[in-house]
């Protein structure tokens, strides 16, 4: 047990703006995933850290507020009062995707063949996983190329937050396909492709969704050919640089039911793969206001109906909330300890610019 | 027009709505005010995870019809029965019903159908709807209502008809593509509900969603949904110690300060949400169904009930509004 006082103990989130190479910020949809990347990486650059955040979708007047007030595929300088550097950028999918096959073809020949092929704009732009899996792509290729000593990504908004940890090996499955190999195997080219859609079994499928998708798709797999190995190599460099020392999970949630039972399911998954949770945010949490004067409040005779029984109810629905929110969180806690768990009220202003940041920062990094 | 014929005139109503903002709650309340006006109401969940059956105090749902609850009423017995609907199985039931019996078997064996999704986005989605419309003409409910996915992805869900449409050109799936969008553009058999809360990030979003909405799939747009209205309470107006004043109370300075500290924050966020209710109906020319935030942490079947009251009365004051224009 260490007996330090409390203004001597660094606050946890303040360690991980501090320390981290690497911060992966996941959790459901609409908990606020973006804007506490963002508070992240500020808080770093007000360390005097290079920090730069990646975002996928953010609200429009936040991405104004980072600079970002159209899709930037690279890192964009925000200046401010700070002592480090801070960049932002917005995530291109498609664009990112578009680089990682230029950078694998055999040849500019092959990867036009690819690019052109409609079956792969399908899966550029639709691939479920493909935004998860080119966030990490981006993540790479930031990391590799240095400049920064943090790298903050917002991860996509996805229903299943684990889609992104299995994001990039899932082109590399899904290059594993059982008809991507009856196309390039044994032997090669267009000859052989041709070939394919006449056989049986592709034909019936045909017959369901039209004979143009199969001869999309054989070409596309054909197209592909010797490509795979380098998207193998690929994603397993990404699954090394996520299981770094210096890279922290950092669980986003709403104090929602849903949300606290998905960020809990999270942290189990990421425990399963050997990595662990160095924080929770929990964002706009209700506020107590009558702790340890319950049982006042409670003795308060008002008249029904009169203003100090509308005071008396605000208050009593008001933590009767707060309650509810933090009983929600107790079960999240004890899962992820001894990672902490750090509340951010619900505040009375909307994050939108870079004073309210700051302000939100406040909250995250317990200056309040 | 009254409540009942709002929610059965078209006979399908798409939920959709930013993840959070209570889209499974306007679901079911819609169908719970559906059945308490004798109606038998048809939920569909399209994404597996679903509070929906616990609202009810309900076991989780699967692919085959449950009922959630039935309620007597002078008009007979009303109901909510609930199911959800996935793409494979809505594939190999459709490819069983048209003939094509062993296909549907190689299909989902072998893996083809992740790779023709693939080939093909949105073909999904048109499986999904398309089992919803055959629902809809077979009659299955006097009322569908369908829990769309979340968000933006509520765009690409809908529009999967039209996107399918411009890669397939023959076959069934083209027939059944062709069927949806048929169903989607039709205002007399399918709307869709937006919801949101009254802040910010969800009133942006609805806003851009119902353009898209209207500008890409051409569907029916029916009232928002704003969820999670802080119901008024006029006493805050004055401070606590005056409000105890002309109750007869002295109050301890500490309860006063408390008490004083909750009713500036319940005025602040009320502030924030009367400026987002104003501003989304700047920005969006639609009726606007207003539900109040419910003071509880888990909602069930009693909550429901009283949201359902407040939907039904918001549904009957709009046609008031209308008819005295």
């Amino acid at each position: 047990m260490t007996a330090m006082p409390d203004d001597d103990v660094i606050a946890p989130m303040s360690e991980v703006a501090a320390t981290s190479a690497i911060v992966l910020c996941c959790g459901s949809g609409g908990v606020g995933k973006t804007t506490t990347a963002a508070v992240i990486a500020l808080e770093a650059a007000r360390l005097g850290r290079r920090a730069v955040v990646v975002t996928i979708d953010p609200a429009k007047r936040l991405a104004d507020a980072l600079g970002l007030s159209e899709l930037t595929n690279t890192p964009t300088r925000i200046d401010g009062p700070w002592d480090g550097e801070l960049s932002a950028l917005m995530l291109d999918t498609e664009s990112t995707f578009n680089g990682l096959v230029a950078r694998y073809a055999g040849s500019a020949d092959q990867a036009e063949k690819i690019l052109t092929n409609r079956f792969y704009r399908n899966i550029a732009g639709a691939l479920s996983g493909t935004q998860e899996y080119m966030a990490t792509e981006k993540l790479y290729e930031l990391s590799s190329e240095g400049g920064f000593d943090l790298i903050v990504v917002d991860t996509p908004p996805t229903r299943n937050a684990l889609d992104f940890l299995e994001a990039p090996g899932r082109l590399a499955k899904f290059l594993g396909h059982p008809l991507y190999r009856m196309v390039t195997a044994p032997t090669r080219g267009i000859v052989k492709a041709v070939n394919m859609a006449a056989q049986p079994f592709l034909r019936s499928v045909g017959k369901v969704v039209g004979g143009d998708v199969i001869a999309d798709a054989i070409a596309f797999f054909a197209a592909f050919d010797g490509m795979e190995e380098g998207f193998k190599q690929r994603a397993a460099m990404v699954e090394h640089l996520l299981a770094d020392d210096h890279t922290s999970f950092v669980l986003v949630a709403s104090p929602r039911r849903d949300t606290v039972e998905e960020a809990a399911f999270f942290a189990g998954r990421l425990a399963d793969m050997q990595l662990s949770v160095r924080a929770v945010v929990v964002n706009r949490i209700y506020p107590y206001f009558g702790s340890g004067l319950e049982d006042a409040i409670a003795g308060i005779a008002a008249t029904d109906g009169s203003p100090l029984a509308d005071h008396v109810h605000n208050l009593t629905e008001l933590d009767a909330i707060a309650g509810a929110e933090r009983e929600h969180l107790v079960p999240l806690q004890t899962s992820v300890a001894p990672a902490p768990l750090i509340e951010v009220p619900l505040l009375s202003f909307e994050v939108h610019d870079l004073e309210s940041l700051r302000a939100l920062g406040d909250h995250l990094f317990d200056r309040v | 027009m009254d409540p009942a014929q709002f929610l059965t005139a078209p006979r399908v109503t798409i939920v959709a709505g930013k993840g959070g903002v209570g889209k499974t709650t306007v679901t079911a309340t819609l169908a719970l005010a559906a059945a308490r006006l004798g109606l038998k109401a048809l939920v569909i969940e399209i994404e597996g995870k679903s509070g929906l059956p616990a609202l009810f105090g309900q076991a989780a749902l699967d692919y085959h019809e449950q009922v959630l609850i039935t309620v007597d009423t002078p008009n007979g017995t009303g109901e909510v029965r609930a199911r959800t609907l996935t793409p494979d199985e809505s594939l190999v039931e459709y490819l069983r019903d048209h003939g094509l019996k062993r296909i549907s078997k190689r299909l989902a064996d072998s893996g083809a159908l992740d790779m023709v999704a693939t080939a093909t986005p949105g073909i999904k989605d048109v499986l999904i709807l398309g089992k919803v419309k055959q629902l809809e003409s077979t009659g299955a409910a006097d009322v569908i209502i369908v829990d769309a996915p979340a968000a933006g992805h509520a765009i690409t869900f809908l529009s999967s008809a039209e996107g399918l449409l411009d890669a397939v050109k023959v076959g069934p799936i083209e027939t059944q593509a062709r069927e949806v969008r048929a169903l989607l553009t039709d205002a007399a058999r399918c709307q869709v509900v937006l919801v949101t809360l009254p802040e910010e990030t969800p009133v942006n979003e609805l806003v851009e969603t119902a353009y898209r909405l209207e500008d890409r799939v051409g569907i029916k747009l029916g009232p928002v949904v704003v969820n999670g209205i802080f119901p008024p309470l006029p006493g805050l107006e004055i401070s606590a110690a005056r409000a105890a004043k002309s109750d007869g109370i002295t109050l301890d300075p500490d309860v006063a300060a408390a008490l004083d500290a909750a009713a500036s924050f319940r005025r602040d966020r009320e502030a924030l949400q009367a400026e987002q209710i104003t501003r989304l109906a700047r920005e969006l020319p639609l009726d606007q169904i207003h539900l109040p935030f419910v003071f509880r942490s888990d909602l069930g079947p009693e909550a429901l009930g009283e949201l359902s009251d407040h939907l039904t009365a918001e549904l009957d004051a709009l046609d008031a509004a209308v008819s005295g224009s």
